[in-house]
C-alpha cells in the first residue's frame, strides 16, 4: 500500500455503484486518488470525491453503517474540497422523498424528488433521464464564471446525465447551473463554500467533463498548499 | 425540451478484432476496436457499446485488454455486453473499463439476475438486450446466442418483466435485419418503445440517414445503435494496418470492397442531419453555435 499522504484525493467507497470511472478520470488529470472508506485515510487526504448511482435510502443506510455521516460533514465544515457526484450530489440535502422519505446529510437545505410528467405530454416521459443534456449556468452565482468549477466550459455545454431524482434547493443561491429535461427545469449542479456537487457525470461528459476534474484539481492544489503553511 | 437522441456506435467484437456479419452471423474483420472506438470518441459518438459476439471463456483477456485501453482513452460511457453469466463477471469488465454490462442469455435464463445485478450495481449499470426475431405468425421472441436459440420468451412481456426486475434500458435488436441495411424494425421498435418506461436503444438494420430518423420520429427510439454505416466510412479514414490482424477473415479488408446497400456516414453528418430535421442531440461547441 502507498503511502497515504501521497493520496491527493480520496474517492469515497460504501459500496454502491462504479468508481472506477472516476479513479480514472483523476488520473487522466493527474490527480493521485484511493478509493477507500477508511476515516484516516480521507481525513489525510487533500480532497474528497463522493461518487455513487443507485437508491438513496440505501447509499444513506451504507454511509451510516460505515459511520461516515457525521464524519464527512465535520470534514466539509473543516473546508476540504468536496466533489460530489449523481447521487453524491442528492445525499448533500436535506431528505429524498424516495420510497417514503430519507434524511440526507443536510449540508445544502432542500430536497430531493422524482422526475413526473408536468402538463400535456404526448406520450410516456422516459425515467430515469438517460443522456446527454445541456448546463446553463445561473447569472446570479458571482462565481460561475471566472473562479468555478466550470472555468472554460461554454454556457449551454453538453453533459452525461443518468437520474431519475433531482434536487430542489431552498436556497437558490447555491445553484450553479440548472438543467431541462421534459420541461421540468432543475439544479444540476451546486457550490457552496469548498463543497461542489454535480447531477451529471462529469467523468463520461468527454472532453468538457474532464475540465470540470481540471478546475477541482487546481481546488484540491490550493487546498494542499494552504494546509502547508 | 425534449430529450437528446444519443447516437451509440455498436462495436461487435471477436477475439482481438472488430467484426460485422449479417443477421449476427457470417463474420467480417474491420479493423481493432479500440481504434475505432477512439475515432468515434472524436468524432463526437455520445456513448459506444462492445459486444463480444463470441463470448467464449477464452476470449475473456483478450476483452478485457480492448476494455481497458478503450477506458484510458475515452470519457464516454462504454457498454459490455456478451457472455456475461454471473455478478463477478460484470464485476470484473466494470473494472476494466466498462461503466454499463448488458446482460441477455444469463438474464432469460434466470430473470432474477436482472434483479440482483441492478441491486449491486445500481439499474442505470444494467441494460437487458433483447435480440428479436419476428415469427410467421407476427409475433416477435426474444433469442439467444446470436439469434441461434429459441427462447420461448415473447419480446413484449419480457420487455416489460425485463424493467420491473430493474433494467435501466433495453437493447433491442433486430436479427432479422442486423447488418442488411434495409432499415429498423419499426414495429418492433415502436411497441416496446411504448410499452416500457426505460429507454429503448434500437439495433439492427440502419442502411440510410432516413432509416435512422425514422425509428427516432416513428419507432419512438430513445437511442439508436449504428453498425455497419459508421464502420465502413471509419474505414475509409482510419490507415488500417492490414498486416496487423493475426486471425479472422480479413479478405473483405483487403478487397477494398464496400457494401453497397449502406450509406456510410460520420457522425458528424449524422448530427447535422438530426438538427436540420429538428430532432434534438448533443452537438459539439462548434455546431452548437449554429444552433
Amino acid at each position: 500500500m502507498s503511502n497515504l499522504d501521497e493520496n491527493q484525493v480520496a474517492i469515497i467507497d460504501y459500496g454502491l455503484g462504479n468508481l472506477f470511472n472516476v479513479e480514472r478520470a483523476c488520473a487522466k488529470v493527474g490527480l493521485r486518488s484511493i478509493i477507500t472508506s477508511d476515516k484516516d485515510v480521507i481525513r489525510k487526504s487533500n480532497g474528497m470525491i463522493l461518487p455513487g448511482v443507485g437508491a438513496f435510502g440505501d447509499a444513506m443506510g451504507s454511509l451510516k453503517r460505515l459511520d461516515l455521516i457525521s464524519f464527512i460533514k465535520d470534514q466539509i465544515d473543516r473546508k476540504k474540497p468536496f466533489l460530489g457526484i449523481c447521487l453524491g450530489m442528492q445525499l448533500l440535502l436535506t431528505e429524498s422523498e424516495e420510497f417514503g422519505g430519507y434524511e440526507g446529510l443536510d449540508v445544502i437545505k432542500g430536497s430531493v424528488v422524482k422526475f413526473k410528467s408536468v402538463g400535456e405530454v404526448s406520450r410516456k416521459m422516459k425515467v430515469p433521464q438517460v443522456g446527454w443534456n445541456r448546463i446553463f449556468f445561473d447569472r446570479t452565482q458571482s462565481y460561475a464564471q471566472s473562479d468555478s468549477i466550470f472555468q472554460n466550459i461554454s454556457n449551454g455545454e453538453y453533459m452525461y446525465f443518468v437520474h431519475s431524482y433531482y434536487a430542489i434547493l431552498e436556497d437558490s443561491s447555491f445553484v450553479l447551473s440548472k438543467t431541462n429535461y421534459e420541461n421540468i427545469e432543475y439544479c444540476s449542479a451546486i457550490a457552496k463554500e469548498s463543497v461542489f456537487a454535480m447531477q451529471f457525470h462529469p467523468e463520461k461528459s468527454g472532453l468538457e467533463g474532464l475540465k470540470i476534474y481540471k478546475n477541482w484539481a487546481h481546488k484540491v492544489n490550493e487546498y494542499k498548499e494552504l494546509e502547508k503553511k | 425540451m425534449a430529450k437528446n437522441i444519443r447516437i451509440i456506435p455498436r462495436l461487435d467484437i471477436k477475439g482481438p478484432n472488430l467484426v460485422k456479419g449479417i443477421h449476427l452471423e457470417g463474420l467480417r474483420v474491420l479493423g481493432k476496436p479500440e481504434d475505432f472506438a477512439r475515432f468515434y470518441y472524436e468524432n463526437g459518438a455520445d456513448e459506444l457499446i462492445y459486444i463480444d459476439v463470441v463470448a467464449s471463456l477464452y476470449n475473456r483477456n483478450s476483452l478485457h485488454d480492448i476494455i481497458n485501453k478503450t477506458a484510458q482513452e475515452i470519457f464516454i460511457p462504454l457498454t459490455v455486453g456478451g457472455g456475461l453469466r454471473t455478478i463477478e463477471d460484470i464485476r470484473s469488465v466494470l473494472r476494466a473499463g466498462a461503466d454499463k454490462v448488458s446482460l441477455n442469455t444469463a438474464a432469460i435464463r434466470n430473470p432474477e439476475f436482472i434483479h440482483k445485478a441492478s441491486r449491486m450495481f445500481g439499474s442505470s449499470t444494467i441494460i437487458v438486450t433483447i435480440e428479436a426475431i419476428k415469427q410467421s405468425d407476427g409475433r416477435y421472441f426474444a433469442y439467444i446466442d446470436n439469434g441461434r436459440e429459441y427462447t420461448g420468451m415473447e419480446v413484449f412481456s419480457w420487455a416489460k418483466q425485463a424493467e420491473q426486475l430493474g433494467a435501466g434500458e433495453i437493447l433491442l435488436t433486430s436479427v432479422d435485419f442486423d447488418g442488411t441495411g434495409m432499415g429498423y424494425d419499426l414495429d418492433l421498435v415502436k411497441t416496446v418503445s411504448e410499452a416500457v418506461s426505460i429507454p429503448v436503444i434500437a439495433s439492427g438494420g440502419p442502411g440510410r440517414l432516413e432509416d435512422i430518423k425514422r425509428i427516432v420520429t416513428e419507432g419512438h427510439a430513445d437511442a439508436v445503435a449504428i453498425a455497419s454505416m459508421l464502420h465502413y466510412d471509419a474505414i475509409k479514414k482510419l490507415k488500417l494496418n492490414l498486416d496487423s490482424f493475426v486471425e479472422g477473415n480479413v479478405e473483405f479488408l483487403k478487397s477494398g470492397n464496400v457494401f453497397t446497400k449502406f450509406n456510410s456516414v460520420s457522425l458528424p453528418r449524422i448530427k447535422k442531419y438530426f438538427s436540420d430535421e429538428g430532432i434534438p442531440c448533443r452537438l459539439n461547441s462548434e455546431q452548437n453555435a449554429y444552433v
